[in-house]
């Protein structure tokens, strides 16, 4: 491949990366009824890996109820959560789990159509990712009759992004897939019920569909022994900044902040921002928090600062990042993130007074509640945690040596 | 442009709508396609493939305008793309952009006067753990310093 990609091979990992023959759990999946995958997801707890964490088997379980001639399976690959590769690693080396997994979902669910919605960034697999697609047909693990199955039809697209973080909303995804600008639809109606083209759809992240698999072969009460009573199983941290050895790390979930930066040798560390841009800044105090749904929530991104990095560098960044990603359909978010820019910038300089800045997080406060989709609503989320974790170090009039 | 090169540019078109199918759904995978071989999207191909699919030409324009991929001005041969996200913004992103632009005498934004290289910034390119991270057309390149990017972006023909 054209890359010059260096991930690491002969991963270790308790669920994911896990012992696992190509193909074994679609011979297994159509050998017994769909209720049966449905109560092993059930069983198994699995939640949505993108972050939002939405139970699996109850989106899956709506779509298979729902009525309707055409159903579709789409599978979010539209990693764009900065600091977030864990789906480049799991598409790169274990494509088997996550088309496997689409397959899975397309018996389950009655749907023939399986579409995998790549972001741009990544075409480079595209050509890789083709080739495994076509010797999946040639195995007769996809096409017609799968497996030996009459009557079960199964095939998979991918189809390219174009560089738009608001893509991997779902419902901005599928206006993309439809042709449009990917601007994110009102909710309800859901995609289970009407999705692509309006038909019913489920849209999974990479990862949930590559947790399937192992799943349907291992059953569902050995996925829950991982993890934590409301976080079942593992899950993948994408490790970067500040330390050592970043990657891609398979760890269950409930591992603490600090087990972390000791399994990636992080020295010195003064911040931790979980769950991306879009997430929580931590401070030193809070390193003992689990990395879990209820406590610590994060869609895999883990990202490092040691004392000697700016927070409000940091922040600066992640709004920029915002204010351009921001589709601009809402005022909230379309507006909201340029004032809370602005913000850093004056705050740079010195020109604040504390009504402001309060009004500013007000403000914050204001789009977790008033915007239209995730973006807007978790934008404001390093904002508020940067300037009230670390105000120490922000509002010092001799910050950067003035 | 000449006619000829219209008739081509429409042959192309038309080719593609065969391919992707005549309705909505394939806007993007058009677009995309003559984004790859034209590096922009002109006037008369968003014309053409509006007519083709049957809907207004600004609503081609309207989709171009929203993916960062996608262009409707002219640009280089080649399109450098530089990750400005934290994480390669804290592994050097900022020796690598100096140096790509002492080196091309161009910002990010503008295109080298023979029309070889467009350079642009853009967000994660999920090479975190790998960076400073940039992609040249679909091909990716890691934990770049500031001599290896000058050396990379020499070799481009």
């Amino acid at each position: 491949m054209e890359t010059l990609l260096e991930n690491k091979k002969k991963r270790k990992g308790p669920v994911l990366f896990s012992e696992y023959q190509q193909g074994e759990s679609i011979k297994k999946t159509v050998q017994n009824k769909r209720e049966y995958i449905l109560r092993e997801l059930k069983t198994s707890a699995l939640k949505g890996r993108g972050g939002a964490g939405f139970p699996t088997s109850t989106k899956w379980m709506l779509t298979a109820a729902a009525n309707s001639e055409k159903k579709y399976v789409v599978c979010n690959a539209d990693e764009g959560e900065p600091g977030t590769f864990k789906d480049r690693v799991l598409l790169l080396e274990y494509p088997e789990l996550v088309f496997e997994g689409m397959v899975i979902a397309g018996y389950t669910i009655g749907a023939k159509y399986g579409i995998v919605y790549l972001r741009g960034e990544y075409e480079y697999m595209l050509k890789s990712l083709q080739d495994f697609l076509e010797g999946m047909r040639r195995d007769n693990m996809l096409g017609k009759n799968i497996a030996g199955k009459d009557g079960f039809d199964f095939d998979i697209t991918i189809r390219l992004g174009s560089g738009a973080y608001v893509c991997g909303e779902e419902t901005a995804l599928i206006e993309s897939l439809e042709g449009y600008r990917g601007e994110p639809r009102n909710r309800p109606p859901y995609p289970v019920n009407t999705g692509y083209n309006g038909h019913p759809t489920i849209v999974n992240n990479v990862e949930t569909l590559a947790s399937v698999p192992h799943i349907i072969m291992k059953g569902g009460d050995w996925f829950k022994k991982y993890g934590t009573d409301k976080s079942t199983g593992s899950k993948l941290f994408s490790v970067s900044g500040d330390c050592e050895k970043p990657g891609v790390y398979e760890l269950p979930w409930g591992t603490t902040i600090n087990e972390l930066l000791t399994i990636v040798d992080a020295n010195k560390t003064k911040a931790v921002q979980i769950g991306g841009a879009s997430g929580v800044c931590l401070p030193k105090s809070q390193f003992s928090r689990q990395l879990a749904y209820e406590d610590a929530a994060t869609g895999g991104s883990v990202m490092i600062f040691n004392e000697k990095r700016n927070m409000l560098d940091v922040l600066r960044n992640f709004l920029e990042f915002f204010v351009e990603e921001s589709c601009g359909q809402c005022t909230p978010c379309r507006i909201g993130n340029v004032r809370l820019l602005e913000g850093v910038e004056k705050i740079d300089k010195n020109e604040i007074t504390f009504a402001y800045i309060n009004s500013l997080k007000e403000l914050g406060k204001t789009m977790q509640i008033a915007c239209k989709c995730g973006l807007g609503q978790t934008s404001p989320n390093s904002f508020i945690t940067i300037l009230e974790n670390f105000k120490d170090e922000i509002f010092k009039y001799e910050r950067n040596g003035r | 442009m000449l006619v000829m090169e219209k008739n081509t540019l429409s042959e192309e078109i038309q080719e593609l709508v065969v391919k992707y199918g005549n309705n909505r759904s394939a806007l993007l995978q058009i677009l995309q396609d003559i984004q790859k071989k034209h590096k922009h999207i002109s006037d008369y191909a968003q014309q053409e493939i509006a007519r083709l699919l049957d809907i207004h030409p600004v609503e081609v324009y309207s989709v171009i305008t929203f993916y960062s991929f996608l262009k409707s001005k002219k640009r280089g041969r080649n399109i450098v793309r530089l990750c400005k996200t934290i994480s390669c913004d804290l592994q050097g992103r900022n020796d690598v952009e100096e140096a790509v632009k002492r080196e091309l005498g161009i910002s990010f934004g503008e295109t080298t006067k023979d029309e070889k290289i467009t350079l642009e910034f853009t967000n994660c390119l999920g090479m975190c753990d790998q960076g400073p991270a940039m992609i040249i057309n679909d091909r990716v390149y890691t934990k770049l310093d500031p001599e290896k990017a000058v050396k990379i972006l020499n070799e481009i023909k």
